[in-house]
């Protein structure tokens, strides 16, 4: 099953409390995802010449400042650094590559999540409102997030395995459903170069369609190379630095609701996670079609 | 005077509610029932088997009055999945739009959709009529056996796909015909069964004329070797 919400807050007075409002949107998505949750939200963008990471470590008590020091003596460029339990976002004008190469040799242990100007990932195993209250993520503030709740029905139920997964920069992916040709997908994308972290089948779809877009695609035409190549079914939902977008396969086997409000475009596999936000009852509520793409821009 | 229960699911359990609905028929006949605050919940008033009037005041999530008899259901809003499934008598109204496979296998009854249907309405549509007042999804009537399928807008592909003996009346665009669907011309009991039911589905300023009628060609019936690749 899976569910999956997304919320792009248009009122400027209602980002500060963007987690506040998907607070009940997560949990109604519960029934259909208790193993693990997640969270993308795309926040204030970072200054042009920094970007922002976030990293997972493997245990609460993790020693962030050290890592932060020992990044700061290597490269005599001292990170900014925020941290919430085994989640951290560290930010550093260091080009990216050497970043992480830097991580990979001194903390294998510690997981890229995300990388962007804009984007904070959280994501773990465990109850959606178990997850939420691990990481605080009521008190997120941002423009647009996407979320989701994991049944695991393809791959084991790690934190690595929970959604969503990033590829690129600023740039994000959650899918309910599931894809019958992620393996020979990523067999195909491994002869392009490019390295997976887990087995599971959404991460194959957000590298394919991640590199779509790095060989020229714009996400339009990334998606309709999707509908040829991605066989299964799927509703994907996706986050860049000012977009949300929303497809559903060509039989639209995998539910999604659409609720666009003056104030707010809110997504989500039923109507359950939609039903408390505010004013609802004055949003334009439908079913998306299958095989269309909807963008919705902060 | 009608007696009215109001039920309001921010407060009351769901399970609370269908119990109340699947009490003594004799003395719920007649009874008008009000669920407040449904927000997509699913499963209300499913198995209903008394002539009681439950209104739905808001959206109702999956499978919302399956296997009805005699009650008359409105949900004043969207419907999720399975909306009606295998009703077998009784009336259901979804005024908002109503997801996949709306009154699939539905035996008896009416059920009136105001918005579009998704994927497979009336799949497998065993007697019941379902009007839909804007179009419907792929695969609509995929195997329907009997039973009339009335649709104001269009129709999505493959529609009637291995279809036996319902009618399916079409007043907008087809894009695509399921395997052994044809039009057949509209004869006067067609048009009454038609003129009937956009009568009993509010859409009476409707012309019959402006339908289109489709239905089994019949040569799926038996296993006919020249037929193979139509299966």
């Amino acid at each position: 099953m899976c569910g999956i919400v997304g919320l792009l807050v248009k009122n400027q007075s209602m980002r500060a409390n963007i987690g506040g409002l998907m607070m009940p949107m997560l949990i109604g998505m519960t029934e259909r995802g208790p193993d693990s949750a997640g969270m993308a939200v795309f926040t204030a963008p970072v200054a042009a010449n920094e970007l922002k990471y976030s990293l997972y470590a493997p245990s609460m008590e993790f020693n962030w400042k050290l890592l932060v020091e020992e990044f700061g003596s290597h490269f005599t460029n001292k990170p900014k650094l925020s941290t919430k339990g085994n989640h951290a976002i560290v930010i550093t004008s260091v080009a990216s590559q050497q970043v992480k190469t830097w991580l990979k040799q001194s903390y294998p242990n510690v997981h890229l999540l995300s990388v962007g100007h804009s984007i904070d990932v959280y994501k773990d195993t465990g109850l959606p409102a178990d997850v939420a209250a691990r990481y605080d993520l009521p008190t997120l503030s941002g423009t647009h997030l996407v979320g989701h709740t994991r049944m695991a029905t393809e791959s084991a139920i790690t934190p690595a395995h929970a959604h969503p997964f990033t590829a690129g920069e600023d740039w994000c992916l959650v899918h309910n459903g599931s894809l019958s040709n992620a393996h020979s997908l990523r067999r195909k994308l491994e002869h392009e170069g490019i390295t997976f972290e887990t087995d599971n089948d959404t991460e194959a779809a957000c590298r394919y369609l991640e590199w779509r877009m790095r060989e020229g695609d714009d996400l339009k035409a990334a998606l309709e190379h999707g509908f040829e190549d991605l066989d299964g079914f799927y509703t994907l939902l996706m986050g860049t630095k000012t977009e949300l977008a929303l497809v559903r396969d060509p039989f639209a086997c995998k539910p999604a609701v659409v609720a666009e409000h003056d104030d707010y475009v809110a997504i989500a596999s039923e109507f359950r996670s939609l039903a408390h936000l505010p004013d609802i009852k004055n949003a334009h509520v439908f079913e998306p079609s299958p095989k269309e793409m909807y963008v919705w821009k902060i | 005077m009608e007696n009215i229960t109001n039920f309001d699911l921010d407060t009351t359990p769901l399970r609370e509610v269908n119990q109340f609905l699947h009490g003594d028929s004799s003395k719920l006949n007649g009874q008008c029932v009000k669920i407040q605050n449904p927000n997509g919940a699913h499963n209300i008033a499913v198995g209903l088997k008394a002539d009681v009037k439950v209104a739905i005041q808001g959206h109702a999530g999956y499978y919302a009055a399956g296997m009805n008899q005699l009650a008359t259901v409105v949900v004043e809003g969207s419907a999720g999945t399975g909306v009606a499934e295998n009703m077998m008598s009784g009336y259901v109204h979804v005024k908002g739009f109503a997801s996949n496979a709306a009154g699939a296998t539905a035996q008896g009854g009416l059920l009136v959709i105001d918005g579009d249907a998704g994927l497979r309405c009336g799949i497998s549509l065993k007697g019941a009529d379902i009007v839909v007042g804007g179009s419907v999804g792929s695969f609509s009537a995929f195997m329907a056996q009997a039973g009339n399928l009335v649709i104001l807008g269009d129709a999505g592909d493959a529609l009637g796909d291995s279809l036996y003996e319902v009618r399916i009346f079409v007043r907008g665009k087809v894009k695509s015909l399921g395997a052994d669907c044809e039009e057949k011309p509209m004869d006067d009991e067609a048009k009454k069964i038609l003129t009937d039911l956009l009568r009993k589905s509010g859409h009476q300023d409707v012309s019959p004329d402006s339908f289109k009628l489709f239905g089994s060609a019949r040569t799926l019936y038996n296993f006919h070797v020249d037929h193979a690749g139509a299966y």
